[in-house]
């Protein structure tokens, strides 16, 4: 076989073309990454534009979350492009009819924003950080903070209206965005799997799922590292944010299953195959079962008693974690299940993820490691806590 | 798409390019006079259909090219497929085909035909090498109501999908109705491979971008046919000209009530068949 490309095993009738699947594991990781910054940024948001206070703890965490997932988001576009050096063409000449040439204008806006507001929440500590400590990084905290050393009333409540302003625009921004990754599949005719109105939102309100669930995982673990108690508040608003949004998430994903299933257009004997085939374990058991009900259910527990303390504590951190194994499970079923039902209609492919290659499996897994080392960097210098003073 | 779209994006492809060049001039001899004269020079440049474009003595506004398939005479002799690889450097494999053929065949007590293509694992074994083209006699001892073979292509739609979705535009459809790939332009993102509904499109791994057929467009520029046009024993494959009432092609879709594939797409196919079943897809 080339070395160059791996070739699917396929039964049915495929058409020879397509035995080379062209969207690998990559793509699995891309609007996954895109939908942790979403729903990071609505955690934040929920405090900083809708006032919720039991978000407040987690509100600067969740702001720099977003930042280090957004700046990591282009990571497996790059990977997988055949020419990554021509990335910018898109953005040079751009082809508007095309979803994907507006990702780079839509992804840089979002960058630029996320920076934005890190650089109003965070300006405090880079002023702090220029009046002290080894000379250089003096300079260069100086140069972050872009001169700005005022710290006044006056100047905070100014910082503040800013916060706002960015996290009001910020919203439409996120929603857009993933409701934006949505339509790059939705609106693709040739695929029966993804073509449908209901991608934009089912994988927005999956986005939202798994970033809230991330905060929740990474606030709690920073907590037993930090050895600071965990806000309860917070624990309880961040439960019941995770509950409402994956009801949602379900309903629509549940809606759009079953009219595929019940509209059952040409090609369907095959998606039912593969349905109650191939994809039985992840979608059924993993994804839906084990990564949805049995968090919706627990969840519902949790709310229904008032669950509080080291109960609460960790079952909604496994819950979380659940919920973000789920998100990544449908984004993998959505993106290689797609690719594995043949455009004849009469045929299956089944994709087999290299290892080592550039498109493979530990490229991805170092993908989503990229964010949490940036994370960990940035946590070096900046403290996005505000209960470190009361413990 | 509408046909002042290309010519604009081609324009400003042209553009971009000369601009480019210009800029570059402009930079050697470090005047700014010179850029300026360069980038006029470039937009003055002939515009694209205006005379002898692409090719010298070619004019692609004066063309509006058009396939025809007679799947009731092809033989499934695969000399088109082998043709094809040859004349555009497609790579010898069982995963790269600019065009290839399927084989229907409807066998006795069965619902559904059985489908397969030069591609298929049991025709590679019998053609003993990827590079060889042939197909099994894999039905000798089963009772055939029916067979046919389907010769198949980028079908050079009116409204392609891999046009609209490309994010650079380094995929166009020409004025003459040929829908290429600017190799030099293209990132290999391949979302066109994803869009086209008919699988023709395939990436080059060799160049990092994709792939597909031209319909033999560096042959049609110099008044030649398509490569699988010109082996065809049969004259199952016609490619011509509907601009010329006379071409052999616009005499097909004059003699024959034709079909195009998965008309429901939109897409509006421009390879016309005659000869083929409902469960040709």
């Amino acid at each position: 076989m080339d070395p160059l490309f791996q070739a699917a095993p396929f039964s049915g009738y495929v058409y020879p073309n397509e035995t080379v699947i062209p969207w690998s594991v990559l793509i699995v990781v891309y609007p996954y990454l895109t939908g942790l910054v979403a729903g990071a940024f609505i955690v934040s948001a929920l405090y900083h534009v809708f006032g919720m206070r039991q978000f407040k703890v987690v509100s600067k965490f969740a702001m720099l979350l977003a930042l280090c997932l957004m700046v990591c988001v282009p990571l497996p576009l790059l990977l997988h492009l055949g020419h990554p050096e021509r990335a910018f063409n898109a953005m040079i000449t751009p082809h508007l009819t095309s979803a994907f040439a507006i990702f780079g204008y839509a992804a840089a806006f979002y960058v630029v924003l996320l920076m934005l507001e890190n650089w109003f929440v965070f300006r405090p500590q880079f002023v702090q950080l220029g009046k002290t400590g080894w000379r250089p990084a003096r300079w260069a905290f100086r140069l972050i903070a872009l001169g700005s050393d005022d710290l006044s009333d006056h100047a905070m409540r100014y910082d503040h209206k800013w916060i706002y302003a960015l996290a009001v625009i910020g919203i439409p921004a996120a929603f857009g965005l993933h409701g934006y990754v949505g339509f790059v599949f939705g609106s693709l005719k040739s695929r029966e799997w993804w073509s449908s109105d209901l991608m934009p939102p089912i994988f927005l309100f999956s986005a939202v799922i798994s970033g809230t669930a991330l905060v929740i995982v990474t606030y709690v673990l920073s907590c037993k590292l930090r050895k600071v108690p965990i806000d309860m508040a917070c624990m309880k608003g961040l439960a019941v944010t995770l509950w409402s949004f994956l009801i949602l998430a379900l309903l629509l994903e549940g809606v759009e299953f079953a009219s595929l299933m019940y509209r059952s257009r040409e090609g369907i004997e095959v998606i039912r195959q593969f349905v109650f085939g191939p994809l039985v374990v992840p979608f059924f058991v993993l994804q839906f079962g084990l990564g949805s009900i049995v968090p919706l259910l627990t969840l519902s527990f949790l709310i229904w008693r008032g669950t509080g303390g080291r109960a609460l504590v960790l079952a909604l951190t496994t819950c979380a974690v659940l919920v973000m194994f789920a998100v990544l499970m449908m984004r993998y079923n959505v993106v290689i299940g797609g690719q594995e039902i043949s455009k004849t209609g009469k045929g299956l492919l089944a994709y087999e993820p290299e290892v080592f290659g550039r498109e493979g499996l530990l490229a991805a897994a170092s993908v989503l490691v990229a964010p949490f080392v940036l994370l960990l960097v940035s946590l070096q210098v900046l403290s996005p806590w505000t209960d470190e003073a009361a413990a | 798409m509408n046909p002042s779209d290309d010519s604009s994006r081609q324009a400003r492809r042209i553009f971009l390019r000369d601009l480019g060049r210009g800029a570059a001039c402009a930079g050697a001899v470090a005047g700014v006079g010179t850029l300026l004269a360069s980038a006029g020079k470039a937009a003055g440049k002939e515009a694209p259909g205006a005379g002898e474009f692409p090719a010298k003595g070619f004019d692609w506004t004066k063309h509006r090219w058009a396939y025809a398939v007679d799947a009731t005479r092809c033989i499934g002799c695969l000399r088109c497929v082998e043709a094809c690889k040859r004349e555009n450097g497609v790579a010898l494999d069982a995963h790269h085909f600019r065009t290839w053929v399927e084989r229907y065949v409807y066998l006795e007590g069965e619902d559904k035909p059985r489908v397969d293509t030069q591609a298929d694992p049991v025709n590679i074994e019998a053609a003993g090498s990827e590079t060889k083209y042939r197909f099994a006699n894999r039905y000798e001892d089963a009772k055939v109501e029916k067979a046919f073979f389907v010769p198949k292509l980028c079908n050079h739609c009116t409204h392609p999908s891999c046009v609209q979705v490309c994010p650079t535009g380094a995929t166009y459809k020409t004025k003459d109705g040929a829908v290429l790939i600017d190799h030099k332009y293209c990132i290999g993102c391949q979302y066109c491979v994803q869009a086209c509904p008919y699988g023709a499109r395939f990436f080059n791994h060799a160049k990092g971008v994709t792939d597909k057929c031209t319909w033999c467009y560096h042959r049609v520029v110099k008044g030649l046919q398509p490569a699988c046009v010109e082996v065809c024993p049969v004259q199952a494959r016609l490619f011509g000209d509907l601009n010329d009432k006379e071409s052999p092609v616009s005499h097909f879709l004059q003699d024959n009530r034709v079909q195009v594939l998965k008309p429901e797409t939109g897409n509006g196919p421009n390879v016309f068949y005659i000869g083929i079943d409902k469960e040709v897809s």
